[in-house]
């Protein structure tokens, strides 16, 4: 074969064209320079609110008040406290979880591995699923009012012959199931994601191994999937936590003079207490201060839950890495 | 072409297996369809047993299609529609009573891309005998052991064998794939273009390792490295779009093919 050199089989490079840039790209300027701001936009928001947060709120924030559990009157900055909100918050975010992320993987499992991908049923499941994510959340409030109460519970006590209404009325139990539906959507879609994800090789060596499908789900598949799993999880908790409508109807109380000890008591909730701190005050001056403490230690909780969940994953995924 | 120069392992590859030899896998009249194109065209084609089989072809011509139906990978596509029979040990395949499980742990695989699971290199190898029902560690230490020494392994992972087996490069990472398919003792391995991934040192451990597994397996092996077949394999079947051009004991075929188009196929005319 000839050699040739480059300059035989390149063309030749025009007069004036060099690979320097004579020009300056004004297009490019403006559009990384905007795409710039937006950022620097968003981020200034987020430090405002939470620098407004933390000053006006650390004064307030002591030991006292996140282990205390508030007299009736809770409008007072020198005995108040929010240790059953902190409760409340926390075990509806746990007891959801319980419920969506099983729901939730079990429908992904079935969208990806099982459904026939053209069939109408899938693909009303998948609008189904979609129109969910879009629902108001205090629609959700309000089915699960009729749904879980009204239905579920009162059936319930009806079937178990409770004399007064045990599990028919607004209880933990409720609002978590009704947080777990409203956050299906996110579980449903992450593990979706994960699941795709994994390689097609990897399902084909289980199987030609003679693995059933099952086997090669459980054994395979989901081992892989876990971390994915667990990122809807950590947003269905981010996104459960700060919610309050959907607990309004189903299970959240103004004032509780102990912790709840069982899933049918109603409990206090740390964003709902902002919203009462905010509009049942009957001196806005001495709440605020309060309030604000109330709304900074809503944050610290819900970073500590995602940390939880973080963490949980970062394991998982060390785990895999090294042995699986 | 390119020669390169490879440890000479061919002594016994040109020696045809005797069509004596009762074949164990027997393909007959075989079409398949994806949807409404066809893939393969009535091929008939007898595999003996504990012979090397090599399936070549250009791209497209069906050889990896043909492969995947004699352990019905191709169930897991959609659309696919096979016409024809394939008995395996004079059983038909493809019969309604057949159990897949059982098909594909008489007819094991390794694959073009080798995939390891993300597991231990221990638990790669256990991972069919688990499935298959093997509990005590004894058995299974001893199962694992025997099936990467006989993928020619167990001297290089006998030290880590519980470290990941991402770890290994990846002519390790295709002999603990091959080491994972022996170790639930099939009859048969199917090897879809196993070396086309790896570089001419670790294609020729593969290839040593094939010769030597012959002993004990039969083995069908798709490849697009002409000189390989040529090395590694007893018979050799020519595809073509989706036709069986040619079949017959390789040294045949590559000296002496009775076919134009197998002629200008082997000497690298086209493909």
């Amino acid at each position: 074969m000839n050699t040739l050199t480059p300059s035989q089989y390149l063309p030749e490079t025009p007069p004036g064209r060099h690979f320097r840039a004579e020009k300056f790209d004004v297009g490019s300027f403006f559009f990384s320079g905007l795409t710039g701001l937006a950022t620097l936009f968003i981020l200034a928001i987020l430090g405002v609110i939470l620098t407004n947060i933390v000053l006006n709120g650390w004064s307030a924030l002591s030991w006292h008040f996140v282990s205390t559990i508030p007299k009736k009157d809770f409008f007072d900055a020198a005995t108040t406290g929010v240790l059953p909100m902190i409760v409340g918050t926390t075990i509806r975010v746990f007891v959801m979880t319980i419920f969506v992320i099983p729901i939730g993987v079990i429908t992904a499992i079935y969208l990806t591995e099982y459904a026939p991908n053209t069939s109408i049923i899938t693909r009303v499941i998948r609008a189904a699923v979609n129109n969910l994510a879009g629902v108001p959340s205090i629609v959700f409030g309000l089915f699960g009012l009729g749904f879980f109460i009204h239905f579920i519970g009162k059936n319930l006590d009806t079937l178990l012959h409770h004399p007064s209404a045990v599990w028919g009325q607004p209880a933990l139990i409720w609002a978590a199931l009704t947080l777990a539906i409203m956050t299906l959507p996110v579980v449903i879609v992450a593990t979706e994601e994960s699941l795709k994800a994994i390689p097609p090789g990897l399902r084909e060596a289980s199987l030609a191994l003679g693995a059933t499908k099952l086997e090669t789900i459980l054994r395979i598949v989901l081992p892989q999937a876990l971390p994915g799993i667990l990122t809807g999880g950590i947003l269905a908790v981010s996104r459960a936590a700060g919610e309050v409508a959907p607990i309004l109807f189903t299970g959240v109380a103004y004032y509780m003079a102990s912790l709840p000890s069982r899933l049918s008591d109603q409990f206090m909730d740390l964003g709902y207490h902002v919203f009462v701190l905010s509009t049942q005050s009957p001196n806005i001056d001495q709440t605020r201060p309060l309030l604000y403490a109330t709304v900074l230690v809503l944050l610290i909780l819900t970073l500590a839950l995602n940390i939880v969940a973080i963490l949980i994953r970062a394991r998982v995924r060390k785990k895999l890495r090294s042995l699986g | 072409m390119a020669d390169i120069s490879l440890p000479k392992i061919t002594a016994t590859a040109t020696a045809a297996a005797g069509p004596s030899a009762r074949p164990l896998i027997q393909i007959e009249n075989v079409s398949l369809y994806y949807g409404a194109s066809q893939a393969l065209k009535t091929i008939s084609l007898p595999l003996a047993e504990k012979v090397v089989t090599a399936f070549i072809g250009p791209s497209g011509c069906g050889k990896s299609t043909l492969l995947r139906c004699l352990n019905r990978m191709n169930d897991l596509i959609d659309n696919v529609r096979i016409e024809g029979s394939i008995r395996i040990g004079g059983h038909d395949i493809y019969a309604r009573d057949v159990d897949v499980i059982e098909l594909r742990k008489r007819v094991g695989m390794v694959f073009q891309k080798s995939n390891p699971f993300p597991k231990s290199i221990y638990e790669n190898v256990a991972y069919g005998l688990r499935l298959h029902g093997m509990k005590k560690t004894a058995a299974l230490d001893e199962a694992v052991e025997k099936s990467l020494q006989q993928s020619a392994l167990w001297e290089e992972v006998k030290d880590r064998l519980h470290s990941s087996a991402l770890g290994l490069s990846g002519g390790q990472q295709q002999r603990l794939c091959i080491a994972r398919a022996i170790a639930i003792r099939p009859e048969i391995i199917l090897m879809d273009e196993p070396a086309s991934a790896l570089d001419p040192i670790a294609t020729a451990r593969i290839e040593e390792l094939i010769l030597d597994l012959k002993k004990d397996f039969t083995i069908v092996i798709v490849t697009h490295n002409m000189q390989q077949a040529a090395r590694i394999s007893d018979q050799t079947a020519f595809f073509y779009i989706g036709e069986l051009v040619e079949f017959g004991p390789t040294g045949r075929i590559f000296t002496n093919p009775t076919q134009k188009r197998t002629e200008d196929y082997v000497t690298g005319r086209f493909g």
